[in-house]
């Protein structure tokens, strides 16, 4: 292998490949070649560093010079100045917002400085769709030691003792979880491995996938020599080409080096996995739903037990874990059982990846320890709210979970602090509102998402969801009434009791948590019929300010309903009761004469 | 929701795939997923003889197609327009964005202009939250669309 000065890393994620970073990486190869520095700097697409924010990013090794928001039409300049002049372009460098000075390298941006990256090890530093440089990072390392060396039942006993629990929203010990798969006994027996991520806002198992996806087919081989299982299936969106491309791939180098498929590494242990394509159906993330889909049916959920521990695909034992529990699997069996454990609070061990989105300034991919308070994920690694906003609230758990505000900032992240504050962990994402999100609005959102993915089996699903939705609708539509949120409240509780599946159970608690921490922000749409954020366009009061109103008629002339009176040069009224609030008067207006309540 | 009627190329291109999987059922999913790619869509006759060849109910292949987001039983337009409604693009004002494209192109979402050269559609978070809101026009992707670009994007599309 050639030895090279210097390694060009370039973002080949979704997010970077959208905007250009294929021509940036096509770029630099040319220009590199025409300065005959191939043997000196190599460039490498690379899985996603997390900070989609400022993509594209191309970061340097060795140094760490971090460049972001690069263009195809920068890369002549990075390559004569950096690569063969050593300087760097400072103007590419990221620059710190609040001492806006340029960051030389990425271990010292805010953003990275608290991340501890387990799940995320390799990507945005390994080219994925080369084995080898897996392998130069210890990859397979843990499958060969634990095929020669150990029984199922000692690598079970690590993963009992590292204390991971499951990352795709239910946090059921993982060990466990292997260890009853392990003792039903069965001719056949299947791993599955679940990347229907469908929690909108929630990209880590497609970064996973995308970045390393030799860690996710490692650890499954390392759960079907631990439940005795030979078969593999990752159940994948089609909507993700790029990470079934890559998993393709990595399943075919894998396969010939012998690392899938029969005798693996020439022990008696033989493992190979198949793709299944998932057809956008977010029911389908709950394991018995996803294993009726694995075999061509209606992605519907059954009643468990039975198990798929017991009765699983095709009736089969089956072992089902989402692509980030199982990116962590082969660094702990490389590190340790204790040294996973030493990491976190006390029930919940090892780090959590979480998809930052929404209002906020980072807007990417973090992989922090578990305990780590909201208030260093907001304001340290994601760099406080948009353009000075004030903070209201983070979404987490996505359709499932529920808001956390200002109290709970400084409460250490963990699946049951989460409980607790009324939300949960959910896969990872988490969506930060400001001071112009209405809260009712944001619950709408979510029931209009669960009444479109409710599969429709079970009544209280089908029914009361959209009953919920209804209510909310008539709340923002400026029609609600004081009953209706107890109303809400009712009807939520009895949603969550009576489904069938974890989607009708968690439904209702985007309502509940809402109504619990804003409740005065729903009396104020029922009572007084304003929206306090400005969000909810039927609750909008338009006013003009006489102070202001120059009376230059443009308002006039921009309002659709003829509801703005008042002479030229004068200060102008708008008839309430004409107003259809289309706000075509504010965006009209030079002189912010115009109030919006 | 518009038929198809089958020539015997379609026939043919429906052997293939079922063919390709063996006729088993047990694969409904990778089977509907192929003939989407080749038909653009999945109309009735197409379901009935995937239904015949696999030795299911025509109810039951109808029951998949209907229940996952991803098949459609309508042709899309040439250009697919398709507006992310995650919630990251959803608080950064998709919906906005939506409603200048309905105005535009005087058609609802899940809607086909008539002339056929545009097709609207929300998607669930195509995961660049980064660049929120995120619109999809075939395979192309727009980030941080604001409302007032709406018009000019649809006007780059001549053809």
């Amino acid at each position: 292998m050639a030895q090279y000065k210097m390694h060009l890393l370039v973002c080949g994620g979704t997010g970077c490949r959208a905007s250009q970073s294929e021509q940036i990486v096509e770029n630099l190869k040319s220009e590199i070649k025409n300065l005959g520095l191939e043997n000196d700097a190599q460039v490498v697409t690379t899985g996603c560093f997390g900070f989609c924010e400022k993509g594209p990013i191309v970061k340097i090794i060795p140094d760490n010079t971090f460049y972001t928001q690069v263009k195809p039409e920068d890369c002549a300049e990075i390559v004569t100045e950096h690569v063969l002049k050593g300087r760097k372009v400072n103007r590419l460098l990221y620059e710190d917002p609040e001492t806006l000075k340029h960051i030389e390298d990425s271990k010292h941006m805010g953003f990275y400085q608290k991340q501890l990256r387990i799940a995320l090890r390799n990507c945005g530093f390994i080219d994925p769709e080369n084995i080898d440089e897996y392998i130069a990072r210890d990859g397979y390392a843990a499958i060969g030691k634990i095929i020669t060396e150990m029984t199922p039942e000692a690598a079970i006993d690590i993963m009992k003792k590292s204390g991971l629990r499951g990352r795709g929203g239910g946090g059921f010990p993982t060990g466990l979880k292997w260890e009853i798969a392990s003792k039903n006994k069965a001719d056949q027996k299947y791993v599955v491995c679940n990347a229907d991520e469908g929690d909108p806002g929630a990209f880590m198992d497609r970064s996973i996938l995308e970045g390393d996806p030799h860690s996710v087919i490692e650890a499954m081989a390392i759960c079907g020599y631990c439940i005795g299982a030979t078969k593999g299936i990752v159940y994948i969106r089609a909507e993700y080409p790029l990470a079934i491309k890559r998993l393709k791939v990595a399943a075919r180098q894998a396969r010939a080096y012998g690392l899938l498929g029969e005798k693996i590494l020439g022990t008696d242990f033989d493992f190979d996995i198949e793709l299944r394509y998932g057809a956008g159906a977010f029911v389908c993330g709950e394991e018995t739903a996803l294993i009726h889909s694995m075999e061509g049916h209606r992605g519907e959920p059954t009643v468990k037990p039975p198990f798929p521990a017991e009765k699983g695909y095709l009736g089969k034992p089956t072992n089902v874990n989402n692509v980030e529990t199982f990116a962590n699997v082969p660094a702990i069996f490389l590190k340790g059982a204790e040294w996973f454990a030493s990491i976190g609070t006390e029930k919940s061990k090892g780090t959590k990846v979480f998809a930052l989105a929404g209002k906020i300034n980072n807007v990417g991919l973090i992989e922090v320890p578990m305990g780590i308070t909201l208030r260093e994920v907001i304001f340290e690694i994601g760099g406080g709210i948009k353009d000075g906003k004030k903070f209201k609230a983070v979404q987490t758990g996505g359709p499932s979970g529920g808001c956390l505000t200002e109290k709970h900032l400084d409460t250490p992240i963990d699946f049951d602090n989460l409980i607790a504050a009324g939300s949960m962990m959910g896969s990872g994402g988490m969506i930060v509102m400001d001071e112009d999100d209405c809260m009712v609005s944001v619950a709408k959102f979510y029931l209009e998402f669960t009444v479109e993915e409710s599969c429709g089996k079970c009544a209280p699903c089908r029914i009361g969801n959209k009953r919920l939705h209804e209510i909310l609708e008539k709340i923002c539509g400026g029609k609600g009434v004081e009953e209706d949120i107890e109303y809400l409240k009712n009807l939520s509780r009895v949603i969550k009791d009576t489904s069938l599946c974890g989607l009708g159970q968690t439904s209702p608690n985007p309502v509940l948590s809402t109504i619990e921490h804003f409740y005065d922000e729903y009396l104020a749409h029922v009572k007084e019929r304003i929206c306090p954020a400005g969000s909810c366009k039927a609750l909008k009061l338009y006013t003009i300010i006489s102070d202001k109103c120059t009376g230059c008629t443009a308002c006039v002339r921009a309002c659709p309903v003829d509801a703005i009176t008042g002479e030229k040069r004068q200060p102008h009224v708008i008839d309430a009761d004409k107003c259809i609030r289309c706000g075509a008067c504010y965006d009209k207006c030079k002189f912010t004469a115009i109030h919006v309540q | 929701m518009s038929n198809l009627k089958l020539q015997e190329c379609h026939l043919k291109t429906i052997d293939e795939v079922c063919d390709s999987y063996k006729n088993d059922p047990g694969d409904l999913i990778k089977i509907l997923h192929k003939a989407q790619t080749a038909f653009g869509y999945l109309p009735e006759s197409v379901q009935r003889e995937i239904a015949k060849r696999l030795k299911i109910s025509v109810a039951k292949v109808y029951g998949v197609v209907t229940f996952y987001s991803f098949f459609t039983m309508t042709p899309k337009g040439k250009h697919a327009i398709s507006v992310c409604m995650g919630t990251a693009c959803y608080v950064r004002g998709a919906e906005k964005v939506v409603d200048e494209f309905k105005e535009h192109l005087k058609i609802k979402v899940g809607g086909v202009t008539e002339d056929g050269k545009f097709s609207l559609d929300c998607l669930r978070c195509v995961g660049a939250c980064g660049l929120a809101p995120v619109v999809l026009i075939g395979e192309k992707v727009y980030g941080r669309v604001e409302p007032s670009q709406v018009k000019e994007i649809l006007d780059s599309y001549t053809d």
